[in-house]
């Protein structure tokens, strides 16, 4: 495995339509799984601010920030719903003996 | 002993709004209660069904008392219709304007957005500006300097509210600002909070906004009749006091510059044609500390709570009760204000993030 893959958690350790939050030093992401069993990371802060996105609300393909309800399609890191106008950074995501991996780039 | 009445800096670009910032009290991080992910989880599903039927309902009031007042203009028994559709049009449009600019309300985005801009159009506010202008006062719930919705500064200014009951105060002031952004201009406040590539929604939508209310003055004066303006326009002005009186319960009155919604807001126990009308926005506390979950979902969310509330208020009465006395208080004593008592002491600060949380 190449050393850019950081393991980030099981594949159980996230409910299905939910978002987690995983640190690394100074750096905060948040990993998401949907209803069919996908999974994707982002950036753990919402653009607009800064709040950790893994308190807020996961529906379909969107997930929406706590504090003031913005959305973004976790999958692209499309900004889709005000007051978000900043896409979000997303990374590649694989799943390995059920732990879920990512690249933070 | 006399107090010194030092007035506060209110706007957004001001003294106090330094002040704010060098205090640690803008983007700050809030008091949260306790809750499980999975309850607040279950709390925070969407549904269209609550919001279509009350949707639907209030349109068929307004269709039924505007009807009714048509049917009777010209008598004095018109003076009862409009004064029901005027309510029906005034006031519940900012609980909807409020939940939909939210998009809580629905679970179709598109739901939300259709309702949100015709209930800002209702009640007088430009869709694009207020949608910042309620997200600044959801990241800074009355601190001074940073919260734009501030609705009762001290001192207080009881002419001021009292006008508000009838929109005589921000009525003009929102027209002057349509007519502002008609010209693709902001003030220095709004500046501070629309991001630039929000403006030209702005000034598309407030050029709208004025082309409505023309046409609406046009076919008066072509009618020779004041009828088309009872129906859009005036009912804005005529129909606000209820929506003053829910809304003043919000915060008038409590702490500014704390960091807990506990402190700064009131959750009131109402009726069911109030929490239909204000929908539920009688649980402030809980829609300002999960502003996630949906407005059908408060009242079981408020149960969840509770425990580690302060005590609710029985009634729009008991909440008057002591709003009253403490605007009267703080007109001669500013810093004067209401200290809700929590059912224990303050716990450090939380943030809102879930039970599940891995770190490297």
């Amino acid at each position: 495995m190449s050393d850019d893959w950081i393991e980030a958690c099981q594949s159980g350790d996230i409910e299905k339509e939910d978002v987690m939050r995983f640190d690394q030093g100074d750096r905060t992401f948040a990993i998401y799984r949907t209803a069919d069993d996908q999974y994707f990371a982002t950036d753990g802060l919402c653009t607009h601010a800064k709040v950790h996105l893994a308190g807020g609300f996961v529906q379909g393909n969107i997930i929406e920030c706590p504090k003031h309800n913005g959305r973004f399609d976790f999958t692209t890191g499309k900004a889709k719903a005000a007051p978000v106008c900043v896409d979000l950074k997303t990374y590649p995501v694989k799943i390995e003996s059920g732990k879920i991996f990512f690249k933070p780039g | 002993m006399p107090v010194e009445i030092t007035k506060r800096d209110y706007s957004l670009v001001g003294k106090d709004t330094k002040a704010a910032e060098e205090r640690g009290l803008a983007d700050a991080q809030w008091y949260a209660c306790n809750i499980s992910r999975s309850r607040l989880k279950e709390l925070m599903q969407r549904k269209d069904g609550p919001a279509i039927r009350d949707t639907l309902i209030w349109f068929a009031a307004l269709v039924i008392t505007g009807t009714l007042g048509y049917m009777t203009w010209g008598t004095w028994w018109a003076i009862l219709p409009f004064a029901a559709y005027g309510v029906l049009y005034g006031s519940p449009s900012d609980s909807r304007w409020h939940e939909c600019g939210h998009r809580t309300a629905f679970k179709t985005v598109w739901m939300n957005d259709v309702v949100y801009e015709i209930a800002s159009f209702m009640v007088l506010r430009e869709s694009v500006p207020w949608r910042w202008s309620h997200t600044r006062h959801h990241t800074d719930t009355i601190i001074v300097g940073r919260d734009p919705e501030i609705a009762v500064p001290r001192p207080p200014d009881l002419l001021g509210i009292a006008l508000a009951f009838f929109s005589l105060k921000n009525g003009p002031k929102e027209i002057g600002k349509m007519v502002m952004h008609c010209f693709g201009r902001l003030n220095p406040a709004e500046a501070t909070y629309i991001p630039d590539v929000e403006r030209h929604k702005v000034y598309r939508n407030a050029r709208i906004y004025i082309l409505i209310h023309a046409s609406v003055i046009a076919c008066a004066i072509a009618t020779r009749s004041f009828l088309p303006l009872m129906y859009i326009g005036l009912p804005s002005f005529y129909g606000a006091w209820l929506m003053v009186v829910f809304g003043l319960t919000q915060h008038a009155g409590l702490a500014e510059d704390v960091l807990d919604h506990r402190l700064n807001c009131r959750t009131i126990y109402m009726n069911p044609v109030f929490r239909f009308l204000y929908w539920e926005m009688n649980y402030h506390v809980e829609h300002h500390m999960f502003p996630m979950v949906p407005y059908h979902a408060l009242g079981s969310l408020h149960r969840e709570l509770k425990d580690d509330m302060p005590k609710p208020y029985n009634g729009l009465l008991e909440a008057y009760r002591e709003i009253i006395p403490a605007l009267l208080k703080q007109v001669k004593d500013p810093t004067y204000h209401v200290q809700r008592q929590l059912p224990r002491a303050i716990q450090p600060v939380t943030t809102h993030a879930p039970a599940a949380m891995a770190t490297a």
